[in-house]
């Protein structure tokens, strides 16, 4: 029991970081209906973003919640500002063609973070200094938590928590719903449909970030190509949950956390990659829209 | 008659350029030539899932792994056999060699269109990004799959796959997978799948049985992979789980994309383009991956309809001014999915 509640927890922390992930692409797909599939590439610069300001201000050496924090707000804002870049220059532009030719750019944008990240870092693996010295917590009944879990989950709780507040009780959250509805309606009243749009990759970014660096505060191997994986699994959280939806997208993390952690821990480590894809083919055949998806009646 | 004398000159020619260019191009610029070959043939094999369909897969080379390792498996174990045998009882070396890797590719091809078979089946139920989502995960589950069996030589993958492939088998499959869709998409099945592009719903209602459609250009979609797949481990005498990524896939959706969704020679045009592209930027080797994503952007941004739109380039004598001409004006943004709203 105490084996399985200790998996749990972990599972739990892993979806948390899938979960910050997967909101960025069900944000991104609720507007534009695109595939942003530069966003796990997104997750990794914030892992490298952090890497360069902890070195900066030597959080390493000498580990301080307030330098653990500058950390981490600085990847969020260097994340932020190439989300935006990425969609003024590479999605903008092909907003108005197929969807196809969006997706394209989208892969093209990723293979240039990977291949930029490659060229810019180095392609040997960075070690992110460790900002908060590693403790381990009881929990009792023989379950343990790290600090950096705890760290972890409290971190992506209260960006999710913002996030809700921001997206149902503001202007800027109830014009991003009105935008996600309709693009034209919600620019018939006054809504700048390309500033929201731009708002949507900020968040998202940031969120990205987020989840970079708090994944690196655990596990501090970085390298360029470290974000394909956990990028496609959060997409796939994020299908699960249904796509384009908030809740569900959280939902669907924590769902794909959970799972590929109990078969790592009870069945075969190996087929550790391939659980969240056998998860999700059956969870679409039962419920083809996701999880908490709305199955819309198709107009003729 | 006429066609078995086309088939006869068409046999003839690609033997007498195997045994021409083999001798002529120095290695490297052959072996970039079969590599076009068989990029165009994954190319214009998705063409007719994505584009002619406009069904969205991006479990290319799930397919494409499927057929490589089942003729792998068969040339090490069965094929090297009878090519000795048969060697033995005085067949000459290339025929020997040639039946062996035929029967490794139909073997390859048939197995990854079972696959398709399988992956198209859930297109019953799920549309747009939700099936291509399911695709990606067969591709994902299959690649991990190999790496844990045994018989696939787990992570290290295949070694030592006799080396049949040579110039007469890769373009004798280009020339089959491009006149099987250029047939196709004058036929009456053609037409039926650009229908269900178009308008699912309309396409149902005039009559077209949607559901056996798309399983249709998933099987014949992913037995032209196989055999790709087949070709390429034959060629590399390599089969590594590393070579069938998502990132395999995706370099062939870029092809059928860039080319022009749903134009045959634009898919043929696009896969030489994106195969040399990494070749030309060779000797600037470090900038090259970066350089090639570039282009694909500003290509995607400038011609977001493909290099051909959908329109097909055409030999000149076989233009029929009163025939049918190019297939139906393919509304650009392909209906993957009607969106929520």
């Amino acid at each position: 029991m105490s084996e399985f509640l200790q998996q749990l927890v972990n599972g739990v922390t892993l979806g948390c970081v899938y979960a910050l992930i997967a909101l960025g692409y069900t944000m991104v797909y609720g507007i534009l209906r695109l595939i942003n599939f530069a966003h796990g590439d997104v997750y990794m610069l914030g892992a490298f973003f952090g890497y360069y300001v902890a070195r900066a201000i030597g959080a390493g050496q000498d580990p301080h919640p307030g330098k653990a924090l500058i950390v981490l707000l600085v990847a969020m804002a260097g994340c932020a500002l190439v989300g935006v870049l990425i969609e003024r220059l590479a999605y903008k532009p092909v907003r108005r063609s197929s969807r196809l030719a969006a997706l394209i750019t989208a892969i093209g944008v990723s293979l240039l973070l990977e291949n930029g990240g490659l060229l810019l870092f180095g392609a040997d693996p960075k070690f992110f200094p460790q900002v908060v010295a590693a403790r381990n917590l009881s929990l009792g009944g023989g379950v343990t938590i790290s600090n950096q879990q705890l760290i972890i989950l409290a971190v992506s709780v209260a960006l999710m928590f913002v996030l809700r507040m921001v997206v149902m009780h503001t202007r800027i959250g109830r014009a991003m719903r009105a935008v996600s509805f309709s693009h034209t309606a919600a620019s018939l009243m006054g809504i700048s449909v390309d500033g929201i749009i731009t708002f949507t990759f900020l968040v998202g970014s940031m969120l990205a970030a987020a989840a970079g660096v708090l994944v690196a505060l655990q596990n501090p191997k970085i390298d360029p190509y470290m974000g394909i994986l956990p990028g496609l699994k959060a997409f796939v959280a994020a299908v699960l949950g249904g796509i384009g939806n908030i809740p569900g997208a959280v939902l669907g993390g924590l769902v794909m956390g959970v799972a590929e952690v109990m078969v790592v821990g009870y069945l075969s480590p190996t087929y550790r990659d391939a659980i969240a894809f056998i998860l999700l083919i059956v969870i679409l055949l039962v419920r083809p829209a996701g999880i908490l998806g709305k199955h819309t009646a198709e107009k003729v | 008659m006429k066609r078995v004398l086309t088939l006869i000159i068409t046999l003839a020619v690609l033997a007498g350029l195997d045994l021409v260019l083999a001798r002529m191009l120095n290695p490297y610029v052959f072996r970039v030539l079969m590599l076009c070959g068989i990029n165009v043939i994954l190319a214009v094999s998705l063409n007719l899932v994505n584009g002619f369909t406009g069904q969205f897969s991006i479990g290319h080379a799930g397919f494409m792994a499927v057929g490589a390792y089942t003729s792998a498996v068969f040339s090490l174990h069965v094929g090297r056999v009878w090519v000795a045998g048969l060697e033995a009882a005085g067949v000459p070396a290339p025929l020997a060699q040639g039946l062996a890797l035929l029967v490794a590719l139909l073997l390859g091809g048939s197995l990854a269109a079972v696959a398709g078979y399988l992956v198209g089946l859930p297109s019953l139920r799920l549309r747009g990004d939700y099936l291509a989502i399911v695709t990606l995960g067969f591709g994902e589950i299959i690649r991990v799959v190999i790496q844990n069996l045994d018989i696939t030589g787990r992570a290290l993958g295949l070694s030592g796959i006799p080396g049949w492939v040579n110039f007469f088998w890769v373009f004798l499959v280009v020339a089959a997978v491009i006149l099987l869709s250029v047939n196709l998409a004058n036929s009456t099945h053609g037409r039926a799948l650009f229908a269900i592009r178009d308008d699912e719903v309309a396409a149902e209602a005039l009559g077209v049985n949607t559901t056996a459609y798309k399983v249709f250009a998933f099987v014949i979609g992913a037995f032209f992979a196989g055999v790709a797949g087949g070709l390429s481990v034959h060629l590399l005498s390599v089969a590594s789980p590393d070579s069938f990524t998502f990132l395999r896939s995706i370099e062939v959706i870029a092809m059928v994309v860039l080319g022009g969704l749903g134009s045959v020679s634009g898919s043929v045009l696009a896969a030489i383009v994106l195969t040399l592209l990494p070749e030309v930027l060779r000797p600037v080797q470090q900038y090259r991956m970066v350089i090639y994503s570039l282009m694909l952007i500003v290509l995607m941004v400038t011609r977001p309809q493909g290099l051909l739109g959908s329109r097909e380039l055409r030999l000149p004598w076989r233009r029929r001014p009163g025939g049918p001409a190019a297939p139906a004006p393919a509304a650009p943004a392909a209906p993957a999915t009607k969106g929520a709203s």
